[in-house]
């Protein structure tokens, strides 16, 4: 296939996840799920909690976990900046399950509470279950 | 005069301080290399990160955001100190320290407020001496293995305090990290954001940046813009305490680096004296003989 790939790059504070070839990538945008292909017009959003899903040059598809940032496309590469980024892989199962049942226990908790104060953790405990959760379904449920 | 006794245990306890300088000095060297490796890591983040900024602030009309309008009024600056944990680093904490109270005063005496955030354990001990409200320490973080999140935390807190009227300035004192054997104390103001910086952008003008203005954006610039700032200060918060973590331990390199050089010095000199006492000593032993032997013959 001489078809034409974008470069993807799905860069973290701390290092970068990956740098890639891509034929497609499918990105999780604040205002819902979006793809790009090679040539894309330049796209500049925000993202969410979620799966960022591509083909890699011989087809496969990989996963990669990534926690909020934006994302900028140009016709030839997609930079992916995100706050952490883990691929299908390399996610930790037991932490996401004990992170999701801390963040459950929290929620509850908040929940009786309902006090204004307790906004914050709210808000704070409900995006812990949501990574949480998008990491185990990624892993246990193969769709991110 | 000391005795020999004396002197052969000042030598052993000298040599046991050059074993921990030199261990405390290697430990650094290894920390320091991976401090540097993270800082190498991070610039494609930040990079990236001030090139969109750049080229968004452009665009976007960010008069309205709140984070990057002047206060009339100043009446509270909060001062983030980044300071190390643990001493034996030299004039490392001392300079930050310093760095740090002139601010204070120098904000003080505008009859404004100051209230410190402690980020390391030196700056903490040295703010409860002052008369300076502490609203936040994060101690164990310079220095050791943290991560973003920790910044995130210490950026997102800032700006709440910012944007409820808390406070309203906010200034953060760290270690430049210039080359191993420099780092300087500087002081940034975080907030309110002063003009974002494009033409820091301008010049890696590589291919790419032609593309830039005619990007759609979703949503609009302006909620991008809007998005990307609270970042922006995680960011710097981030890479701030990337460079005060690298510094502290290049500054313990050379502390303790110093201290091996003196106890040498020191093992050497008195290497020195005990020999000349032992000669001394040898010598009147043998005249005393010679003195004896000598009254014998008769």
């Amino acid at each position: 296939m001489a078809e034409k790939q974008i470069v993807l790059e799905i860069v973290t504070p701390e290092k970068n996840v990956v740098e890639d070839e891509a034929q497609m990538v499918v990105a999780p945008g604040t205002y819902g799920e979006f793809c790009i292909l090679p040539n894309h017009t330049p796209f500049l959003t925000t993202l969410k909690v979620g799966a960022v899903r591509y083909k890699d040059k011989s087809g496969t598809e990989r996963y990669v976990f990534i926690n909020g940032g934006f994302s900028e496309a140009l016709p030839n590469k997609v930079t992916i900046l995100a706050e952490s980024a883990e691929r299908r892989r390399d996610i930790d199962v037991e932490r996401a399950r004990a992170a999701m049942k801390r963040a459950e226990e929290r929620l509850a908790e908040a929940m009786r509470a309902d006090a204004k104060k307790e906004v914050f953790d709210h808000t704070r405990a409900r995006a812990a279950l949501q990574r949480a959760l998008m990491r185990r379904q990624m892993v246990e449920g193969g769709r991110g | 005069m000391a005795t020999l006794k004396d002197i052969q245990m000042k030598i052993v306890a000298v040599k046991k301080t050059r074993q921990i300088t030199k261990a405390m000095n290697m430990v650094a060297t290894s920390k320091l290399r991976n401090a540097q490796i993270k800082m190498e890591d991070f610039r494609p983040y930040a990079a990236k990160f001030a090139e969109v900024l750049g080229s968004l602030a452009g665009k976007a009309d960010a008069g309205g955001n709140p984070l990057l309008c002047e206060r009339d009024e100043v009446k509270t600056t909060d001062i983030i100190v980044m300071t190390s944990d643990r001493g034996l680093c030299g004039s490392f904490n001392a300079n930050l320290i310093k760095q740090a109270e002139e601010l204070a005063q120098a904000q003080a005496a505008d009859g404004k407020s100051v209230r410190v955030i402690c980020v390391g354990k030196k700056g903490r001990d040295f703010a409860r001496k002052t008369a300076f409200p502490i609203v936040a320490e994060h101690i164990g973080v310079v220095g050791g293995g943290f991560g973003f999140n920790v910044a995130s935390n210490i950026g997102t807190a800032a700006i709440n305090s910012f944007l409820a009227e808390e406070s309203d300035e906010v200034h953060v004192v760290y270690a430049e990290f210039i080359s191993m054997a420099r780092h300087n104390a500087v002081t940034k103001k975080l907030l309110p954001i002063s003009a974002v910086e494009s033409e820091e952008v301008e010049e890696p003008g590589s291919a790419e940046r032609e593309y830039l203005p005619e990007h759609i954006c979703e949503p609009s610039a302006d909620l991008l813009l809007a998005d990307l700032l609270p970042k922006n200060i995680s960011v710097q918060i981030y890479s701030a305490l990337l460079e005060t973590s690298a510094s502290e331990h290049a500054a313990r390199m050379m502390a303790m680096d110093n201290a091996t050089t003196a106890c040498n010095d020191m093992v050497d000199s008195l290497t020195l004296v005990y020999n000349k006492a032992r000669q001394a000593a040898v010598t009147s032993e043998l005249m005393d003989i010679v003195g004896g032997a000598e009254a014998l013959k008769g």
